[in-house]
């Protein structure tokens, strides 16, 4: 047991472990690429689906059912399905990362539709009837209140489909493809386990380490009216 | 002139919300909607800045139909204050007073001004103006929703159920805030409640409404409470609409002279309650003189109770001598002690009101030893 921390942190702690073209670093930048490419992906489909279905509150039941029903599928599976069926299909890096991508996006999309839909949906009120009491289109009753309202349901939304991207973003490296998944598969091919181990703590940190930072986003997009610290006189 | 022509609110359902309703709200004052829940007041309302939609008949606001231009413009010229504010949280006070000048294209200085102005004038500072409505109470957050319906200067300001989120003590503060802001700027406005007090205190006119969108009356308070037009209106102003309607009688009593004393003076033992006022003739409270005598002290001071005005209606008056340690209600005119008026000599007034009629028009009475005089300006409504 000792050993094998002991090796890990060695592992860790070795300048020749982070550099070059496959070191830490450069799988760290290749896992968060993928991973942003897939979060900006499930937030164009996610943001305005779950801002139109909280703003006419249409289609609510699908909304509810389908993120939950989404949430079961087996990322591993997917993977497999759609490297199958794409293969023929595609030619090089993307006959891969397409389906990588696919598999992250399935799993953001449902985090981040639930949290906009829901932070639109508990807009008060009031303050909607408000909105278009004194004389806000549907539009700027969007832009102007619901959107704003539901930002810190949005952003956390955002989080935490951002946490899942980049902890299942390792199962791109099983078809080959890059990021700190690489450290945990090739680790395991040739029984070094401090790679593995180190690996799989690169990429807690890293979940962390971009967990913080969208958090930062989020106390500077989010207005100090919402947070709760402003309810406190 | 807000008129409502033969409107009818009916829903998909079946509901009737408002049935055939002939309505012609005057320009200026407050006129308040009133009745009990499902009697379609807030879908009246609601026509008005077509928030909801009539099925049937035609509003016209000053002679234009207001379904000439789209309903957002609409809303824009017309203020608007609901139940529970209905403040936009992430924005700052500021942000949420300069909405509708913002919306009607002002730039941002000119917004900026016109919100300023309308956070000052329900009594709001400028530091408040900074903060978000989660950092203020209730009532406050109330006076941001009045002063955004305010900031850019409508004329016609429709009001929801203002104050009936708000505490009691709170709720008399912005009724007297709405009725001066009223009377200063000159606007008109048409006013929900529930409340039939607050009905008779804010309204200069007032449509009693009843289930199912009827208009059950519309008549003055005076008049509601003098003359209901039928049982449920009776019922609806309540049993003791007899003494309510006291608030609206204008017994103008010319006070006895009050001998009165200040601080540090003599009284004599067995002079009775006398009254204690500072040196400019502020009354400060009454002294029991029955049984003690000697240089009066703050602390041989018992409470003023009410004190009224020399034109205070009659309830007002009444309650000054009601809720006087001697007896005698103390009557102020501009901070100083004008006299004091007993029970006897308002009910005294009052009753000569009935025994003269209407022939007492601008007449003067004199009742025994008590001035009296009469202000008949309603005496019409109470003659057979």
């Amino acid at each position: 047991m000792n050993q094998t921390v002991l090796m890990t942190w060695e592992w860790l702690t070795d300048p020749a472990n982070w550099q070059g073209r496959g070191g830490i670093l450069a799988q760290s930048l290749e896992h968060l690429r993928l991973s942003f490419v897939a979060l900006l992906v499930a937030a164009l489909i996610a943001v305005p689906t779950g801002l139109w279905v909280g703003h006419t509150g249409r289609l609510r039941w699908a909304a509810v059912n389908l993120t939950g029903a989404v949430r079961a599928i087996p990322s591993l599976g997917v993977l497999f399905v759609a490297v199958l069926l794409l293969l023929p299909r595609l030619r090089g890096e993307l006959a891969f990362e397409l389906p990588a991508l696919i598999v992250l996006v399935a799993l953001a999309v449902p985090p981040i539709l639930s949290g906009t839909y829901a932070g639109v949906d508990a807009t008060d009120p009031a303050a909607r009837d408000a909105a278009r009491g004194v004389g806000m289109t549907g539009g700027q009753v969007l832009r102007q209140v619901e959107i704003p309202g539901a930002l810190p349901l949005i952003m956390s939304g955002l989080r935490s489909a951002m946490l899942q991207i980049i902890g299942t973003a390792t199962i791109a490296a099983i078809v080959g493809l890059g990021g700190l998944g690489r450290f945990l598969i090739d680790g395991q091919a040739s029984r070094q386990y401090d790679q593995m181990a180190g690996g799989a703590i690169a990429v807690a940190a890293l979940a962390l380490l971009v967990d913080q930072a969208l958090a930062l986003l989020q106390r500077v997009v989010v207005s100090p009216g919402l947070s709760s610290a402003a309810r406190v006189r | 002139m807000i008129r409502f022509e033969h409107v009818t609110k009916r829903y998909p359902d079946g509901t009737v919300a408002v049935d055939d309703l002939s309505l012609a709200v005057p320009r200026g004052g407050i006129t308040v909607l009133v009745g009990p829940s499902g009697c379609g007041k807030t879908t009246t309302l609601r026509m008005v800045n077509r928030m909801v939609e009539p099925t049937e008949g035609r509003i016209t606001i000053d002679d234009d139909d207001i379904t000439a231009r789209p309903a957002a413009e609409l809303r824009r010229s017309i203020g608007y204050v609901i139940q529970h504010a209905g403040l936009f949280p992430h924005r700052t006070v500021l942000a949420n007073v300069m909405t509708v000048p913002r919306l009607l294209g002002w730039d941002r200085p000119r917004a900026r001004t016109a919100a300023m102005e309308a956070i000052e004038k329900v009594g709001l500072t400028a530091d408040q103006a900074r903060r978000y409505p989660a950092q203020l109470s209730g009532g406050q957050q109330q006076r941001v929703g009045v002063a955004r319906a305010l900031a850019s200067g409508p004329d016609l300001v429709l009001m929801d159920e203002p104050f009936s989120a708000v505490d009691p003590l709170v709720r008399a503060d912005l009724q007297q805030e709405v009725r001066r802001l009223q009377r200063d700027l000159g606007i008109t406005v048409v006013l929900v409640t529930h409340d039939i007090d607050e009905a008779l205190t804010l309204g200069d006119s007032v449509a009693v409404m009843r289930q199912g969108g009827h208009l059950a009356q519309f008549a003055t308070p005076a008049d509601l409470l003098a003359e209901p037009a039928d049982d449920f209106v009776a019922s609806f102003v309540g049993k003791d609409r007899g003494y309510r309607a006291l608030g609206f009688a204008d017994v103008r009593v010319t006070p006895r002279a009050e001998r009165s004393v200040q601080v540090g003076e003599q009284v004599r033992a067995g002079s009775g309650w006398v009254l204690v006022t500072d040196g400019s003739g502020m009354p400060l409270g009454w002294v029991d003189g029955t049984g003690w005598g000697g240089p009066v002290r703050e602390d041989r001071l018992h409470r003023l109770g009410a004190v009224a005005s020399p034109d205070d209606s009659a309830r007002a008056l009444l309650d000054a001598a009601l809720s006087s340690p001697s007896g005698r209600g103390v009557v102020v005119a501009d901070g100083r002690v004008v006299g004091t008026v007993t029970t006897q000599d308002v009910l005294g007034g009052l009753d000569r009101r009935h025994s003269v009629g209407s022939v007492g028009k601008d007449a003067e009475h004199t009742v025994g030893s008590v001035g009296v005089v009469e202000e008949s300006g309603r005496v019409e409504g109470d003659a057979p």
